[in-house]
């Protein structure tokens, strides 16, 4: 819980990762290159008492993560959204690790696994598994992964319609997606997100969240996410920009909210890549700048709070809210969320 | 004519020669960026040894999608071969996941298909026409953002606007790349609302679109500032190549005008 100015903030962390990118478990260069990737956003965007060495970010231990996440970085509850990236690591990108954690901690994580539904009927059955295994809520999907000769899938693929349909049958609701560079064919544009419009038509009682908020596609997103009620978008990589470019991230939030409302938004940190701490402080302390207020409306209390973990506690409803953190006045019909058409 | 003089003619060559070098690299545009590669730090190093050109470039991360990267590299290796002393022409990417094989490819104009025959079902046009469209659209949401704060034009006006209402400079010229690059031409009787095919937004339409013009240029102007911080994370030294992006919506105040209230 985060507390401030007489206001308490139930905390969901809805985006993290338990990684392993040591030298010793990179597959070739590109597990190289990944980490160092990440890292250069890392410290890009940090503040500067927050940035760690190369050597720290690319393997942290499960004490520093719970210290980071539940001692200093407020979190009520988080989720791990692993990542597999079996094609740049020995033994994957995401540490097993995490699912003992989770064991050990039900009340505070959450564990999410991962598919990829190039794997065919064998995957198929193994979602089957892991879903027992894991009692699976949600899962990550993180479609520009390598696989073999592919360099990436789309959710709308006759295969992934498959899986989808499994996760349905399996009563798997949340479906995370990773937006990112490289997506089979390579002629296409890499970070185009229609294809979560297909699928969440065609799955409504499934929920997507797309991670990074189709960034930088944010008018692809807002666009499918206006016509979807069932996409949401998750703040990862998009809420460091606080720090840097408040100004920018004004917009980007202030777009969201008159886009998609209130109640699809999501906060991550996506931790390791960014220390939930300070994107919790700075985003409570918060404000439209006032010579931007013609154009957004300046965020409330309430939505902040829906942002920072009400929201997605409605997704995963064993996450139990106290009654005192709930918000104090029943939420109104909100009043942001309009549809594009007719909304001027 | 006296060694000095002579020296002093082939430096004044070689100058101006390295201006061509310069200027036929400042037409390559990044297409999510919409901006030139020289301006955003992308060129590391460039040298005229002759008749021959070769020149480096860099990107913020190893990972930046190929089919950009690779856009980038053949365009640049058209612009030097168009300059008309050139007769030989290296471009390379360096620090990229897949750089060995766009330098081969561009270098042996095997196309974006040849260079990447498993992956790629297509040549990168309709990619970069859909690219061309989007920096149109956000270019028409600066340039009426401009004109509502500093030209007084009312929103409801704006159908009416025309490319001769322009102040000249960035505004004017700014938008006429955009159209030609999308092929359309720009007369001084023309509109400044239209899409991609030239055909005008009715008056109903513009609050909508320009809502989601300014959507696409947040996108776009947000990718400029995360790609320009990464490369010079990744390269220090990229800062002093960096040229200022400018105002996000052209004019000279500090503020944004509350042009599309939501």
């Amino acid at each position: 819980m985060y507390w401030k100015d007489g206001e308490n903030y139930f905390i969901v962390d809805a985006h993290l990762h338990m990684w392993d990118a040591s030298d010793e478990n990179q597959k070739n260069i590109h597990g190289a290159q990944f980490i160092e990737c990440f890292y250069d956003y890392h410290r890009n965007l940090s503040p500067e008492e927050y940035v760690w060495t190369l050597e720290d970010y690319k393997n942290y231990s499960e004490e520093q993560f719970m210290t980071d996440i539940f001692d200093n970085g407020y979190a009520d509850h988080a989720i791990f959204n692993p990542a597999a990236l079996n094609d740049f690591y020995v033994n994957g990108f995401s540490r097993p690790l995490a699912w003992d954690m989770a064991q050990r901690n039900p009340d505070r994580l959450t564990y999410n696994h991962n598919f990829d539904p190039r794997n065919g009927e064998v995957g198929l059955r193994q979602l089957e598994e892991d879903a027992a295994k894991y009692t699976l809520k949600g899962v990550k999907l993180y479609t520009a992964e390598w696989h073999g000769d592919s360099r990436g899938y789309r959710l709308s693929d006759p295969w992934a319609y498959k899986y989808l349909e499994k996760c349905q049958e399996l009563g798997i609701k949340n479906v995370h997606v990773h937006k990112g560079p490289t997506i089979k064919p390579l002629d296409r544009d890499a970070f185009d997100v229609s294809d979560i419009d297909h699928c969440a038509t065609d799955f409504p009682d499934l929920n997507f969240i797309v991670e990074h908020v189709g960034l930088p596609r944010l008018e692809d997103f807002c666009w499918i996410a206006t016509q979807e009620s069932n996409v949401y978008g998750g703040l990862a990589v998009a809420i460091p920009f606080i720090h840097t470019r408040p100004r920018y991230w004004a917009q980007i939030i202030g777009e969201l909210l008159s886009w998609i409302g209130e109640d699809r938004i999501l906060f991550g940190s996506d931790y390791a890549l960014w220390q939930p701490k300070w994107l919790i402080e700075k985003f409570v302390d918060f404000q439209i700048p006032e010579d931007m207020q013609g154009e957004y409306k300046p965020i409330t209390t309430n939505q902040k709070k829906k942002i920072l973990g009400l929201n997605a506690a409605g997704l995963y409803p064993h996450i139990k809210v106290p009654e005192e953190l709930q918000l104090r006045e029943p939420a109104m019909a909100s009043s942001s969320s309009q549809g594009p058409i007719g909304s001027e | 004519m006296s060694a000095a003089v002579r020296d002093l003619r082939v430096t004044a060559l070689s100058e101006d020669r390295a201006a061509q070098v310069a200027a036929a690299l400042g037409t390559v545009i990044d297409p999510e960026l919409d901006e030139p590669i020289t301006d955003l730090g992308f060129v590391t190093d460039q040298r005229v040894e002759g008749r021959r050109v070769s020149v480096r470039l860099r990107l913020p991360t190893a990972f930046c999608s190929p089919s950009f990267a690779y856009l980038m590299v053949s365009d640049a290796h058209d612009a030097l071969s168009g300059i008309d002393w050139v007769d030989d022409v290296r471009v390379t990417l360096q620090d990229h996941h897949d750089a060995d094989r766009i330098n081969r490819g561009v270098a042996s104009a095997l196309g974006f298909t040849g260079t990447y025959p498993e992956e790629a079902a297509g040549e990168l046009e309709s990619l970069r026409r859909r690219f061309q469209v989007k920096a149109h659209t956000a270019f028409i949401e600066r340039v009426c953002t401009l004109m509502v704060r500093e030209s007084n034009w009312a929103v409801e006006d704006l159908g009416s606007l025309r490319i001769s209402d322009l102040p000249a400079g960035r505004p004017a010229d700014g938008l006429r790349r955009r159209r030609t690059d999308l092929g359309l031409r720009s007369g001084p009787d023309d509109h400044v609302m239209v899409d991609e095919f030239g055909a005008a937004w009715t008056p109903e339409m513009i609050p909508l679109k320009l809502r989601f013009a300014k959507a696409v240029r947040i996108s776009i102007d947000g990718n400029a500032h995360f790609c320009r911080g990464l490369l010079r994370t990744r390269y220090p030294d990229a800062a002093t190549d960096q040229r200022d992006r400018g105002p996000e919506s052209l004019g000279t105040g500090s503020g944004v005008p509350a042009v599309i209230r939501h």
